[in-house]
């Protein structure tokens, strides 16, 4: 996949760092505001994919390969697990919110472990999505039928 | 009445599944009917009147922790809310499985049409 | 209750989500970690049935996150929990065990692994759960994972059926969300227990009816029942040996007749409509099923046929339970349906799971399925041979296999409730079912040896360890019947839970 001109390689190069914090944004601040892990991993896989657009498909290979975001996916998925566990050691049952003292209310630190849940969330689908869009964009329209 | 609105769009995507011959539009089908069910469930939690069920620093007391009861009284439902978002997490799931069978399904026969996927008879 | 309940959901999960990572050099250590998960899985089953059936109370919930009942999400353990659990645990274990060597003749084998525990994980879920919505979720897990290992090796007919079952299946679930999502405007909560307890203080209107009907053709359709079955022939075959074993052993079982038992018995209450509604869809899927069976060529098609007709046994003897329960009768006739049908469910998993396991052994010593090009294989695949006549014997219900006890107490209800004509349509399937196998006996293994065929040896010894499992659960299941100890423990709880119905909702919140 080829890249655009080089308008919009510029202006997407700017762009795309903030996107990108935007997705933080929303992932941290998820137990405050409406957004959560999801929503902002979905972010955070749209700035790879405008990158993607933007400068073709061979350059984001560069720079994030295929390996590291399917271990990073992996990664994502199995500290959720381990908050999970973590709160039946600590706290007796499973997904017990065992942090859920610390802190005052409306603040940043609250809620106990529903930021860090966000937080694993947000990576797994920010990964997830970005291979899910890599992975079809090799297809190819004009590929010789094999009948 | 809304929720009769709600029906009709998801008759319209059954339809689209029964009766188009192309696959994206059998999919696309699929995701009508999807759309379809998550309105009805965000529909199921409203109040007239209502206002967003996030809580702020002006309806919480923190001495008796207690939430203001015009708060109670007039946010809209928020569980319906929590089961849209799985739901549409589930939704983007299948969506991908379904247009990764599409386009390896087109490498191998040639074509998207289903009329001619007919190897498997009897 | 000394094993935590969400550890059954847990473990292959996490499993599942390790396994990606060890890629192509590490993949006999992925092979390893995948077969201790399932066979831990098989232990920590046994010692909680043990406990369940040993213990005092009933039923044992565990509500996550320490929140109360209506608040939180809460898993269910009781006798229908565990005999299903143990069905699935047995039938993986098998399953896990046979692709360590059948699963080399394809790349990816990790994927391959992390898609099986996350269907064990969904299946695990389906069944602990307590809450409808939590059904769900767990239930697409499940779903997803097995419309991706139907079209494992991407070859055309893989990819024809399973973009089939894909659309089918995708349909039947979107129905089930919205029978939950009418299910929760008219009740107001989602817990299994208070809606149970809202149905009975309300009465059903009309949108519970219709809920009603849209759960019956969404887990009708996961169940291939026959107007749905359409999928399941294209489906079953193509996917590999292994993965067939456990669709069409336990995953119809779980996600289909396990919820729609739940359903009808536990939350919505039986009625004369429903009884005669299950009555006609299992007469229907054996009658449809056998006859349909009896023609096809093809190894594995013809044993997905014969799925759809065995399914429909299971059926019926659950729906004349409903039926003799909602008229008032006699509750130890419904009790005897209800043990035919589930117990029917259980040696239906074991034996077609060994028939497909045959297949898959016979496909990879030979390369090929189709019936016209096999024959006399039984001097040169003993092994394969002696399992294969075993597994064929149950399902056609000869003594004293497995399958004739529980077919036998099917047609024992059938006379008992007065339907004679059902009694007699039973048997003349039964005897179509043997007509069919012994057709695949003669045309597979005896006869003589192909010129092309000449070649062929006896697999290695991992495939055949749990073919010679499975062939002596066959032998020895007909004992869970006969010795009472075993059936008060194991067979008797599950029948109870159904048989009281609506009162699976005052258990939970006594708790």
């Amino acid at each position: 996949m080829k890249g655009m001109t080089v308008i919009v390689k510029t202006i997407s190069s700017w762009v795309k760092v903030l996107i990108f914090l935007f997705g933080i944004y929303i992932v941290i601040f998820g137990h405050l505001t409406p957004g959560g892990g999801f929503a902002g991993g979905v972010i955070l896989a749209s700035s790879y994919v405008l990158l993607m657009l933007a400068f073709g498909r061979e350059f984001v290979q560069k720079n994030l390969p295929l390996g590291i975001s399917s271990k990073l996916d992996c990664l994502g998925a199995f500290a959720f697990a381990m908050i999970a566990i973590l709160g039946f050691f600590y706290g007796g049952i499973f997904f017990c919110n065992f942090l859920v003292e610390r802190g005052q209310a409306f603040g940043l630190i609250s809620a106990g472990t529903i930021p860090l849940s966000n937080i694993a969330i947000g990576l797994k689908v920010g990964a997830s999505l970005f291979l899910v869009i890599f992975s079809l964009s090799i297809f190819r329209r004009n590929t010789s039928a094999n009948k | 009445m809304p929720y009769a609105l709600c029906l009709l769009l998801f008759m319209i995507g059954l339809y689209c599944v029964v009766v188009k011959k192309n696959m994206v539009k059998i999919v696309i089908g699929i995701m009508v009917m999807e759309y379809a069910v998550n309105l009805f469930l965000v529909m199921l939690g409203f109040n007239a009147g209502g206002i967003a069920p996030i809580i702020d620093k002006t309806q919480y007391d923190p001495q008796t922790q207690q939430i203001a009861a015009s708060f109670i009284n007039s946010s809209v439902d928020p569980l319906p809310q929590a089961l849209v978002l799985t739901s549409i997490v589930i939704s983007l799931g299948s969506l991908a499985l379904m247009i990764s069978i599409c386009t390896r399904t087109y490498e191998k026969y040639g074509t998207f049409d289903i009329t001619e996927l007919r190897r498997l008879k009897g | 209750m000394s094993i935590p309940l969400p550890v059954f959901v847990a473990l292959p999960l996490v499993m599942a989500f390790l396994l990606p990572m060890f890629g192509k050099k590490g993949k006999d250590a992925a092979t390893a970690l995948a077969n201790l998960a399932t066979v831990s899985l098989l232990v920590l089953t046994i010692i909680s049935a043990i406990q369940l059936s040993t213990g005092n109370d009933q039923l044992y919930v565990y509500k996550i996150g320490k929140w109360p009942i209506p608040l939180g999400i809460n898993l269910v353990f009781d006798g229908l929990s565990s005999f299903l659990l143990l069905t699935i645990s047995v039938v993986s274990a098998a399953a896990m065990f046979f692709s360590i060597r059948y699963m080399e003749q394809y790349t990816a084998k990790s994927k391959y692994l992390s898609l099986f525990l996350l269907m064990v994980a969904g299946m695990n879920g389906v069944v602990l759960s307590g809450d409808i919505f939590n059904l769900f979720v767990f239930l697409e897990i499940a779903s997803l994972a097995s419309y991706a290992l139907v079209g494992f090796g991407c070859e055309h007919e893989e990819l024809e059926a399973s973009f089939k079952y894909m659309v089918l299946g995708t349909v039947s679930s979107i129905f089930i969300l919205f029978a939950v999502a009418l299910v929760y405007g008219n009740t107001g909560t989602l817990n299994m227990a208070y809606i149970s307890k809202a149905i009975q203080d309300a009465g059903l209107n009309i949108g519970l009816t219709f809920a009603l009907a849209l759960f019956v053709v969404g887990f009708g359709l996961k169940s291939a029942l026959v107007p749905f079955h359409a999928w399941l022939p294209d489906a079953h075959p193509s996917a590999p040996a292994p993965i067939s074993a456990m669709l069409s052993g336990i995953l119809i079982k779980t996600l289909g007749v396990y919820a729609l038992a739940r359903t009808v018995f536990n939350i919505f209450g039986v009625s004369v409509s429903i009884g005669w509604l299950l009555i006609v869809l299992g007469l229907l899927s054996m009658v449809v099923g056998v006859f349909l069976a009896v023609g096809q060529w093809d190894l594995k098609r013809l044993l997905a046929y014969h799925s759809i007709s065995q399914m429909g046994y299971v059926v019926l003897g659950i729906g004349l339970g409903a039926l003799i329960l909602a008229r008032g009768g006699n509750t130890a006739w419904a009790s005897l349906a209800i043990l035919g049908g589930l117990f029917h469910l259980v040696n239906h998993a074991v034996f077609k799971s060994l028939l497909f396991l045959n297949s898959g052994s016979v496909e990879m010593a030979t390369g090929t399925r189709q019936l016209k090009q096999l024959g006399g294989l039984a001097t040169v695949m003993p092994v394969t041979r002696a399992t294969s006549a075993i597994a064929s014997a149950s399902i056609a219900g000869v003594p004293p296999f497995n399958g004739f006890w529980s077919k036998l107490i099917i047609v024992i209800a059938t006379v008992k409730a007065g339907f004679y004509s059902l009694a007699a349509i039973t048997v003349i399937v039964s005897l179509v079912t043997l007509i069919s196998f012994l057709k695949v006996q003669r045309y597979v293994f005896l006869g003589e040896l192909p010129e092309k065929l000449r070649a062929t040896e006896e697999n290695k010894c991992s495939m055949l360890i749990p073919m010679i499992f499975m062939a002596c659960l066959c032998v020895l299941m007909g004992l869970l019947l006969l010795i009472p100890t075993l059936r008060e423990s194991i067979l008797e709880p599950a029948v109870r839970v159904l048989i009281d119905g609506l009162k699976y909702s005052t258990n939970v919140m006594n708790v």
